[in-house]
């Protein structure tokens, strides 16, 4: 039983570290443009099939496909909302809501036009576990915990050093104040949308890492990015993270109890509690 | 021969145009008349489907049931589910701001799925449901006129009872919480219970097209209930008819449903290599055109009120602050 | 040449104008408070100057230009600072963040500015690393007040700013505030603490329904009989 719940406890960390890099965007963009994006795991799929393109294609590692990865579910991001969302703020969050809905679509079937229905993997060879004591751990999941690692440590720094990261804070934190407060909203949005895509298209490489790729991948992680996000807090970039590890790691041990099935069910019930009880999120500081 | 097959094609798109249009009426409740966001439209759709189908069905071993029970019975057990459905949603949501109950209502959607999909015994999971009955019986293609007759009694029954309570004081009292919520719970209004009453009465409706459903394609599976012909396609058509707006809502369901079925003549054109590929290139359409209609006439076809328009049309004008 | 000129204010939110034709001038260097009831539009005529609210009709000057309906962040480049009453600052950022995102806009070194404003109010300075979510309501004022400050402007709106705090915070507030007012900042204040703000301001401006009923020395409108009777609790 120890042995089981540690085993089930390093899948968590595997989805949770998938996750919190997920909630990190859907947070920022939620506190800062008001809106629930349910386009967000798209722009997962969207990274995880432009490392497809490179490592299947081109033979890349897939650590150096990542970086493009990343620019790739960014540079969509942007695209989207720079060709649709721009024109629709100012018409109430949601309006942004449905749009992101109809965006999502859009950039899931744009992905089955290109690629196909099919199930794809990076790498078709089986890896070897490492055994430690009666934990196996699987190479990739040592990459996929070390690449979140050292994304979530650039975007910490990148939050914490810059003054595009303080003032994505800042609007975050409270977007009436930073407008009079002179921050430029435009530019704050944009970079939003390149941290946040391009986080996503991260999670998306390593969440296909984990399992494999289809055009649902990422959409069917939207359910608990958002409960991630909600636990979080909205807009607290790193409530996001303690989120994402919460629900990956409830979710895998849920299963000694439920079918693994219903995974996602879990995550919705935490949710759903957070939100009755505490709708700012438990990591939320006020 | 000619003829006969245009009459049949007649029949088939205007029976999907009246059950399109009986969601698009349960959405406008929601959100048109109520500003209640249902991204989890094809979770209510596919209760009632359900549920009409494993109790008019023929006893099997493959699923619950059948019942063998009458086709009202069934439809009317459909408007049940899906209202009680909506009832336990909106009973833990309905207090929260309208981006959490979308948020909600997907993750609604996705637990019927996994259930449809995975409790074999009672849903015969991905291998569906089949036999389900149609209800009126005839020769070849005179029970589906029939059955057309019916869809559209129930779209007539749908409008005639919301225009009416659109028009009472309980209408008028959810236009006020649309509004401005504040104020209608300053005037005293208990605005929570009439917005669980709005999401039930939509999430009914739902229910009833999902059992029509049903019956008229006999069979069914979770294949059928994706959040693209359930939950997307009905956004479009409600938005493109006019939010708030019952007869934009049916309009909405006839003029996209057009589009719809025009998006496949279009790409039957396309090279054989694409044609696995058609359905996404319709989704990418309809999900462009989505995006259009919402920036260039986020009114649809029919607003809601002159008045309205106007105030739309200032506010566009004017740039106020986002509110 | 006055500093802010409005004239013939009106607007509000939605359908119902707030505003109903407000004439207001400021001088360089003056201290003006605005009084008046609940929901005689004092917040909202602060709004409109900085572009928050939706305008019908009139016209905002600022050092004789017009600034009518433009978006705040340009605004505030112009040197026009404005506090908000609630929310008014940045409660997960750090103290020193705060001022640093009140200087978004310069590109110079604005180190010199960061030290003014902590000599002005030193309990900031002890407090710079601490989130401003931890901080009094005092002490969460005079960090509002500091981060406006920042841009060095040269009218600074404050909207009461010494709603909700204890009897002694107000009145090092309203101390702080002729400080501030004494390195010839233009300062507009609204107050519901009216005594206390005509006692410090030059003209006091009183307003009801959406119009100016009265203008006149701070001094002079507390000793009239028909504003104590009105607002004064006398």
């Amino acid at each position: 039983m120890a042995a089981e719940i540690l085993q089930l406890l390093v899948f968590g960390v595997v989805v949770g570290s998938v996750l919190a890099l997920g909630a990190i965007g859907v947070s920022l963009v939620f506190a800062i443009l008001r809106f629930a994006n349910f386009g967000h795991g798209d722009l997962m799929t969207v990274g995880a099939y432009v490392a497809f393109v490179l490592v299947a294609g081109l033979g890349f590692p897939l650590l150096v496909a990542l970086p493009f990865a990343i620019a790739g579910a960014a540079l969509a991001a942007v695209a989207v909302d720079q060709t649709v969302f721009r024109r629709l703020r100012g018409r109430g969050p949601l309006v942004l809501l449905i749009s992101s809905f109809g965006m999502a679509l859009v950039l899931r079937n744009v992905i089955q036009l290109v690629w196909g229905v099919d199930t794809k993997v990076y790498d078709p060879g089986i890896q070897l576990p490492i055994v430690v004591g009666d934990v196996r751990i699987r190479p990739d999941h040592l990459t996929i915990a070390g690449a979140a690692l050292v994304l979530v440590t650039l975007m910490w720094l990148f939050l914490q050093k810059t003054r595009t990261g303080k003032a994505m804070r800042a609007m975050a934190d409270n977007v009436d104040l930073a407008r009079v407060s002179g921050i430029d909203a435009e530019r704050v949005i944009l970079w939003t949308w390149i941290l946040g895509g391009g986080l996503a298209g991260a999670a998306g490489v390593l969440l296909a890492l984990d399992t494999r790729l289809f055009p649902l991948l990422g959409a069917n992680q939207i359910l608990p990015i958002f409960a991630a996000t909600i636990l979080g807090g909205i807009g607290r970039p790193y409530g996001a993270i303690a989120g994402g590890f919460v629900i990956g790691i409830a979710s895998e041990l849920s299963t000694l109890v439920i079918e693994p099935v219903y995974k996602p069910a879990v995550a919705f019930a935490i949710m759903v509690l957070v939100l009755i009880a505490r709708p700012s999120g438990i990591f939320a500081g006020r | 021969m000619e003829l006969h097959g245009l009459v049949a094609y007649g029949i088939f798109f205007l029976t999907y145009v009246g059950i399109y249009a009986i969601l698009a009426l349960g959405l406008n409740v929601q959100w048109g008349l109520t500003g209640q966001l249902n991204i989890g439209i094809a979770g209510f759709f596919a209760v009632g489907a359900y549920a009409s189908a494993l109790l008019t069905t023929a006893p099997t071993p493959m699923h619950l049931g059948g019942f063998e029970m009458p086709f009202v019975t069934g439809l009317l057990a459909a408007m049940a589910l899906a209202g009680l459905l909506a009832l336990l949603v909106g009973w833990i949501t309905i207090r929260l701001r309208s981006d959490y109950l979308a948020i909600a209502t997907i993750g609604i959607a996705e637990i019927v799925r996994l259930v449809l999909k995975n409790e074999e015994w009672l849903t015969n999971g991905v291998r569906g449901v089949p036999a389900i009955p149609l209800p009126t019986a005839g020769a070849a293609g005179l029970a589906q006129l029939a059955f057309l007759a019916l869809v559209g009694a129930c779209v007539l029954a749908a409008y005639l009872a919301l225009e009416r309570a659109r028009r009472s004081p309980w209408g008028r009292v959810l236009r006020a919480i649309r509004e401005n919520e504040t104020a209608a719970q300053a005037a005293g209004k208990h605005v929570d219970r009439f917005r669980l009453q709005a999401f039930i009465l939509g999430s009914a409706l739902m229910g009833l097209a999902g059992g029509l459903f049903a019956h008229f394609v006999g069979f069914i599976s979770p294949e059928a209930f994706t959040p693209e012909f359930a939950t997307f396609l009905v956004w479009v058509m409600l938005i493109a008819g006019g939010s708030g707006n019952n007869r934009g809502a049916i309009l909405g369901a006839f003029v996209i449903w057009l589009v719809w079925m025009a998006t496949e003549f279009f790409t039957a054109q396309l090279p054989a290599a694409y044609v696995a590929q058609a359905s996404a290139l319709r989704v990418i359409l309809i999900g462009v055109l989505i995006q259009v209609i919402l920036i260039f006439r986020p009114q649809g076809l029919l607003p809601e009120a002159l008045a309205r328009r106007r105030q739309a049309r200032a506010a566009t004008s004017e740039r106020t602050p986002a509110g | 040449m006055s500093l802010l000129e409005v004239r013939a204010l009106r607007g509000g939110y939605g359908a119902v104008d707030i505003l109903n034709g407000i004439d207001l001038d400021l001088g360089e260097g003056d201290l003006v408070a605005v009084i008046g009831p609940n929901g005689a539009g004092k917040s909202t005529l602060m709004k409109a100057i900085f572009g928050l609210v939706a305008l019908r009709a009139g016209t905002v000057r600022f050092q004789g230009e017009d600034i009518t309906g433009e978006r705040p962040d340009r605004i505030v480049r112009r040197g026009l600072a404005y506090v908000p009453q609630e929310r008014n600052v940045f409660a997960s950022l750090s103290v020193q963040e705060n001022l640093e995102m009140g200087a978004f806009i310069r590109r110079d070194d604005f180190s010199a500015q960061i030290d003014r404003v902590y000599s002005l109010f030193p309990r900031l300075g002890e407090r710079r690393r601490q989130a401003a979510g931890t901080l009094s309501g005092g002490e969460r004022q005079m960090l509002a007040m500091g981060r406006a400050l920042m841009l060095e402007p040269r009218l600074l709106m404050l909207d009461e700013p010494t709603a909700g705090l204890a009897p002694n915070v107000v009145d090092y507030t309203f101390a702080r505030i002729l400080d501030i007012n004494r390195l010839g900042i233009g300062v507009l204040m609204v107050e519901q603490n009216a005594k206390q703000a005509l006692a410090v301001a030059q003209r006091g401006v009183v307003l009801v329904m959406g119009v100016k009923r009265y203008e006149a020395p701070g001094r002079e409108l507390l000793h009239s009989r028909e504003v104590a009777e009105m607002f004064l609790g006398a």
